[in-house]
């Protein structure tokens, strides 16, 4: 796998978000660094929504924290509307974040469980001082109406008596208090029943056209990304092995990791009888990767090329981008 | 085929402060030696705690158990735990959805392996270790030598899962119960634990249960499938019976809110309205009435009983579909 490369990333001017050789490291009980996000580029434009998927451990929850700022990164740009938040520190940095918010995988624990609902969709704009008391009142209502929750009934409860979907809608609201124009959706499903998934895609799907916003969506599961995605990027062990549209991805995907994560979704239809699970074994340790290609170890295509030289991204058929030295017909 | 493990008319329920909690409403189910049997409803259906109920693991002054559960003949809901303890591993055997608190975090697992070994079989300490060993390698662990001197921390959620698994079958049982065993789990990893079970399952020849939220997941593994909702059983049929002529608007309504590879962009998924009833409060009528798309007032008022279709298709429902088909 590969990766890297900026061949994919569209012209600077159209760029709402635009990450550039972005590098995030975390230091090893060993004294040495182990890289999360190996020099990985994307960019965003204004009303998109682009998912990151992979495996545990490929670093998709790093470069959302990366993106963040949440996470010191050790080089490589992260530019907002122009701004490299790299580059910004305290009261700057706090200053910029409100253009960019973010959802977490395990809602019930991302919300203090003092606090009821009204107050904790309530307090970003506190913080912002945006408002009178009677404006951020109705503001709130507003939300919690716009994810279907009645704030009549649910305002004065704490987190603990919902749901991890309804916490995740409460999530959805109170990150979207501020405005935001980019929401990072770290995993927001992958802890919910497939029923209520479903619920919950659909809202980020509606506050994504109500409230105008770029999404970057990170998950494991392709599945989950489908439908709603203009742009999916899938990373290995660091790096980006594919960036494609959702529709070639599904039906006709470059990259031989990217088939195995495609054949590995469950379908619900005996008829198709027990697949073969493509891949075995899990990704090998970011602290030592492979030579090359990261991939190579677990490809069925891998030559010595592959373990000589890394491949870079290149277009191999339009919007489709990819990171092989042998790639799928 | 004969059936090995039953439940009869199983009922579960909790003294809450709010009042009597149904957790599971009368449930019939069988499963015959070596088949595979999927569970699936949503979170609060009643699915785990019907299995821990059956296994003995539910008990306390809060907890009423009803019906019966018959492994191979014999009753388990009156056994005392001491008594029921005896079958664990050798009859039955459990794997859970989370393996880092299934597994103790501060022993090595080679240790915590070895006995289970030591103490339901009799083994010696060696003779343990060589079989720890192997039950390791079936599980298809790379390198168990070095495996058995870690700890649980040490290793990824599908590694654990998989020494679980191992663990639950090394006392040869006849029923493995999995409890959602792979939604901890990344869709790569999932893909090879279902099929390790499923290869498992014919190698040894045991009756296997999978519970679990997602139809995906049971569709290319199980024999027959029941779909739990609301502590009761709303369809049961053959797996291929179950997708090719699904009778229960519940069951379609499931089937429909699984994002599919093959939707294109810009579908709008197909969400189930609202949520399961409140177990504490009394409801009339069909339990899922109040989220189906086909209910009437007949449906509001009276409780459907599960009927066979004719054909060893059960299903809970006033209006089936697929009629005339």
């Amino acid at each position: 796998m590969a990766g890297t490369g900026k061949a994919h990333l569209r012209s600077e001017t159209d760029g709402l978000l635009r990450v550039e050789n972005l590098v995030v490291e975390y230091k090893s009980p060993g004294g040495g660094a182990v890289r999360a996000v190996s020099d990985v580029s994307f960019d965003i434009v204004a009303g998109e929504t682009v998912s990151v998927v992979g495996e545990s451990g490929c670093g998709k929850s790093t470069l959302a924290k990366g993106v963040m700022q949440l996470v010191p990164t050790a080089s490589g740009t992260v530019a907002l509307n122009g701004t490299d938040l790299t580059k910004l520190k305290g009261e700057a940095l706090r200053r910029a974040r409100p253009n960019i918010q973010m959802i977490f995988q395990d809602s019930i624990s991302s919300l203090d469980p003092h606090l009821k609902v009204r107050a904790l969709v309530e307090q970003p704009l506190k913080v912002w001082g945006r408002g009178t008391d009677e404006e951020r009142r109705q503001k709130v209502d507003e939300l919690l109406r716009s994810v279907n929750l009645d704030p009549e009934i649910v305002g004065d409860r704490k987190p603990a008596e919902f749901s991890g979907g309804q916490c995740q809608r409460i999530s959805i609201a109170r990150a979207l208090s501020i405005e935001p124009q980019v929401l990072v959706c770290d995993e927001p499903v992958s802890s919910l029943d497939v029923s209520i998934q479903s619920q919950i895609l659909n809202i980020i799907q509606d506050m994504k056209k109500r409230y105008g916003l770029s999404l970057l969506f990170i998950s494991h599961d392709l599945s989950v990304v489908r439908a709603i995605s203009d742009r999916i990027v899938v990373m290995y062990l660091g790096k980006i092995c594919e960036v494609s549209t959702p529709d070639k991805l599904a039906s006709a995907p470059a990259h031989h990791y990217t088939h195995a994560l495609v054949s590995a979704v469950p379908v619900p239809d005996p008829k198709l009888g027990r697949r073969k699970a493509i891949l075995q074994g899990e990704p090998p340790s970011p602290t030592n990767p492979p030579s090359g290609c990261r991939f190579r170890t677990r490809c069925p295509a891998a030559t010595e090329k592959c373990a000589a030289e890394e491949p870079q991204l290149r277009e191999v058929s339009p919007g489709q981008f990819v990171a092989c030295h042998h790639p799928r017909a | 085929m004969t059936d090995l493990f039953s439940l009869r008319d199983l009922k579960v329920t909790f003294a809450t402060k709010r009042g009597t909690l149904n957790a599971v409403r009368g449930v019939t189910l069988h499963v015959a030696e070596g088949e595979c049997l999927g569970i699936v409803g949503e979170s609060g259906s009643g699915k785990t705690v019907m299995w821990r109920a059956a296994m003995g693991l539910l008990r306390g002054k809060r907890v009423t158990r009803g019906g019966s559960v018959t492994l191979n003949g014999t009753e388990l809901l009156t056994m005392t735990a001491k008594e029921v303890r005896q079958l664990w591993g050798t009859q039955i055997a459990m794997v859970f959805q989370d393996p880092m608190t299934a597994l103790n975090p501060v022993r090595r697992i080679g240790s915590q392996f070895s006995e289970a070994l030591i103490k339901r079989l009799g083994m010696s300490k060696d003779d343990a270790a060589a079989r720890t060993l192997e039950l390791l390698r079936l599980v298809r662990m790379p390198e168990p030598e070095r495996l058995v001197r870690k700890y649980p921390h040490q290793l990824s959620g599908g590694m654990r899962q998989r020494v679980m698994i191992a663990m639950a079958i090394a006392c040869n049982p006849k029923v493995l119960l999995a409890d959602e065993p792979t939604t901890a789990l990344d869709v790569t990893v999932q893909a090879q634990v279902l099929e390790l079970l499923s290869d498992l399952r014919e190698k040894l020849g045991m009756a296997m249960v999978i519970v679990t939220h997602d139809l995906g997941i049971v569709a290319g593994h199980s024999d027959r499938i029941a779909v739990l909702y609301a502590g009761e059983v709303v369809e049961l049929a053959t797996t291929a019976a179950l997708f090719a002529n699904t009778r229960m608007p519940y069951t379609e309504a499931l089937l429909n809110s699984i994002p599919k590879l093959t939707d294109t962009s810009g579908t709008r998924m197909r969400a189930i309205p609202g949520s399961p009833p409140d177990p504490v409060s009394v409801t009339t009528g069909c339990f899922f009435a109040p989220r189906c798309n086909y209910a009437t007032d007949r449906c509001r008022n009276e409780h459907p009983e599960l009927v066979d279709g004719g054909d060893g298709h059960l299903y809970r429902c006033f209006f089936p579909l697929g009629k005339g088909k």
